[in-house]
């Protein structure tokens, strides 16, 4: 009797001890959607539209570098082209993992760069439903993650993680991210405010293959309560292009060089 | 970096259609009218490239219902040539220095007073100079020159629109007398220790001037002139708890009247400027500054000025709050910017709101209110408190 006992555990620790704690899909999921290649560019188009269907349009250049390994520190070059009144104007950011971004802004109107302070990571990014933390990604150690359950989305198998962040006063609730089980690409997020209400929900509305690295090229962030959407198109993708370090410096913030903002 | 395959040419055009209007709630100008600007602008931008080179041009064409009539001005035209060692810049051009909020510690460059005090979009408040800007970038420091072969004032507030302090009212034969010398000057900047620190010399003259009459007991004319000035400075910028930090000083040396004896031109200071920025919470920004300014040899300056003459403190100090709200999407923009020099008194509020009607028209509402001594810096304009409205279509 115990002998048989002891082949049923002594087959199933295996499957224990291979099966993804929820801490290692999360991780996954950020190196596979936000760190991936040494560098990346990106033109990108955002439409903010308003429940009455009104249109704003906000297109820029999005250049990313990664310094060390994913998860690790980042720096971000954007350069946008659209409103007419921010056009030309340049944006850096030096992301590290557990402390507040560095962040820079050039106003092309009065020549001036100036040091921006960068304490709210949860504000909107150029007044879009993505937060700054939607956008460059928010510290796995800031939650307690969990995988709930398995099951499909759109044929994709995926698990499905919940976090949970750890601090008590958090201006946000739990979340839910399908985290496509091939990918690891975060296919569809929910997110919840502190009451428990449904906040935000996130879609993946297209994935691509770019230089044999799959990358979200169009995807949708709606706020539930307010009916306002996001929706971002990857007009043009690429990674490994070789972005040099010196780019990420006033002199470039200023005048940068053609090819790296086309 | 810089090299490639050589790019195609690209032009783009840009540029917008505006009304300015500023209505007086404080009574009427000098001049009996009851707007401090009241004017249709348009701006076309021409902004071309191909390979190293970059050619840009800036122009506005208005009409001021006040007197000034028709005007155009060029308000930028420079050509840039750019390779891995250097960049070069020629042409009218906006430099700035520092990041002050409204306080200048090591910004020589020209500005537009009276733009400020209208309520114009706040880009008219720097003034291009027609200069060579020569950046270089070894791994030491990047240097950036400055050579202006012709000197180029801050605009001041007209006499017949804005009541101003005058020391000599009864006087009315005024020239004015420009330097005709040019002025050059070096701003050295770098990481140190992951802040923004800078160095800056300058060797130019005052952009505002300062009057001498021909005899003090008894004038018959006054002549405007740029007293010569010297400038050396520094600056911090970075990371500070929460916030950002930044920290400008500068040494003003008055060469032409370095004992301060002379007191028609201002005596050698020193300015000091602190600034933290933050962001309490979501779309909230604050940013605090305090600002001080010594005049040196203040003994001379006493023995040095005439009866009658207001007397200015040896040392002030200064508060300045800037505080800005996004709502709607960052499509609604409230900001308040209040200055208070509690030596003398003298304060500035200019509350705002901005709306983004879409992504090519915005309007904006706000107010100019002065307070202080009729002789200080905003104080003399407390009888020149406008609301003022700006609307801008984008092409």
């Amino acid at each position: 009797m115990k002998n048989w006992w002891l082949c049923v555990l002594a087959a199933l620790l295996p499957l224990q001890a291979m099966a993804l704690s929820g801490e290692e899909a999360m991780r996954k999921s950020q190196a596979a959607f936000l760190y991936p290649g040494k560098d990346f560019k990106a033109r990108v188009v955002m439409k903010l539209i308003n429940r009455d269907g009104q249109e704003r349009l906000r297109e820029l250049t999005i250049l990313r570098k990664n310094v060390g390994a994913p998860g690790g520190e980042q720096k971000y070059f954007m350069y946008f082209f659209q409103p007419a009144d921010v056009k030309d104007m340049t944006f850096m950011t030096y992301k590290y993992p557990a402390k507040d971004d560095d962040r820079w802004l050039f106003l092309p109107a009065v020549n001036m760069v100036k040091r921006i302070a960068a304490q709210d990571k949860r504000s909107s990014f150029v007044g879009s439903d993505f937060t700054y933390e939607d956008v460059s990604g928010r510290d796995i150690e800031d939650d307690v993650h969990a995988i709930e359950r398995e099951e499909k989305l759109d044929a994709r198998d995926c698990y499905v993680v919940k976090s949970t962040p750890k601090a008590s006063d958090a201006d946000i609730g739990h979340k839910f991210t399908w985290v496509d089980k091939a990918s690891f690409l975060p296919l569809k997020e929910e997110q919840y405010d502190r009451r428990g209400a449904k906040y935000k929900l996130f879609t993946a509305d297209e994935v691509a293959d770019v230089k044999g690295i799959p990358t979200v090229i169009r995807r949708t962030m709606k706020n539930l309560q307010s009916g306002h959407r996001t929706e971002v198109t990857y007009a043009r993708s690429d990674y490994d292009l070789g972005i040099e370090d010196s780019l990420f410096t006033e002199r470039f913030l200023r005048q940068p060089p053609r090819k790296w903002i086309d | 970096m810089l090299a490639g395959a050589p790019a195609a040419a690209e032009l783009t055009v840009a540029g917008f259609l505006q009304q300015n209007t500023a209505f007086n709630t404080g009574g009427a100008n000098p001049d009996g009218q009851d707007y401090k600007w009241l004017e249709e602008r348009a701006q076309l931008r021409l902004d071309a490239t191909s390979g190293s080179w970059r050619g840009y041009f800036k122009a506005d064409a208005a009409y001021d219902h006040l007197g000034r009539g028709g005007q155009t001005e060029v308000r930028e035209a420079w050509a840039d040539y750019s390779s891995a060692a250097f960049e070069v810049r020629v042409g009218r051009q906006v430099i700035t220095w520092g990041s002050g909020d409204l306080v200048f510690v090591n910004d020589v460059f020209p500005k537009d007073y009276e733009a400020l005090f209208a309520g114009r979009p706040l880009e008219y408040l720097k003034r291009g100079l027609d200069a060579v800007k020569l950046g270089v970038f070894p791994k030491l420091a990047s240097f950036e020159f400055v050579l202006a072969p012709s000197f180029r004032e801050s605009q001041t507030p007209d006499a017949s629109r804005f009541w101003l302090y005058d020391p000599m009212p009864a006087v009315t034969n005024r020239e004015t007398v420009k330097p005709g010398q040019g002025e050059g000057g070096v701003r050295v900047y770098r990481d140190v220790a992951g802040y923004d620190a800078a160095l800056y010399l300058y060797r130019g003259f005052q952009r505002t001037p300062s009057m001498r009459p021909d005899n003090l007991a008894a004038p018959t004319r006054i002549t405007y002139f740029y007293p010569e000035l010297s400038l050396l400075g520094a600056s911090v910028s970075g990371r500070a708890g929460p916030g950002v930090i930044n920290l400008e000083a500068a040494y003003y040396d008055s060469r032409q009247d370095r004992s301060g004896t002379d007191f028609t031109v201002p005596n050698s200071q020193t300015r000091l400027l602190v600034g933290y920025q933050l962001q309490p919470w979501e779309d909230f920004n604050l940013n605090l500054q305090y600002y001080t300014e010594r005049m040196h040899d203040y003994a001379a300056y006493l023995a040095a000025l005439p009866p009658g003459f207001p007397v200015e403190d040896s040392q002030t100090h200064t508060f300045t709050v800037r505080a800005t709200q996004f709502f709607l999407h960052q499509t609604l923009r409230f900001s308040v910017y209040a200055s208070r020099n509690v030596s003398n008194g003298d304060s500035f509020v200019n509350p705002e709101l901005r709306y983004g009607f879409s992504d090519r028209v915005w309007g904006a509402l706000g107010a100019n209110a002065f307070g202080g001594e009729p002789w200080g810096q905003f104080g003399q304009l407390a009888q020149d408190d406008n609301v003022y409205v700006q609307l801008r279509y984008e092409f």
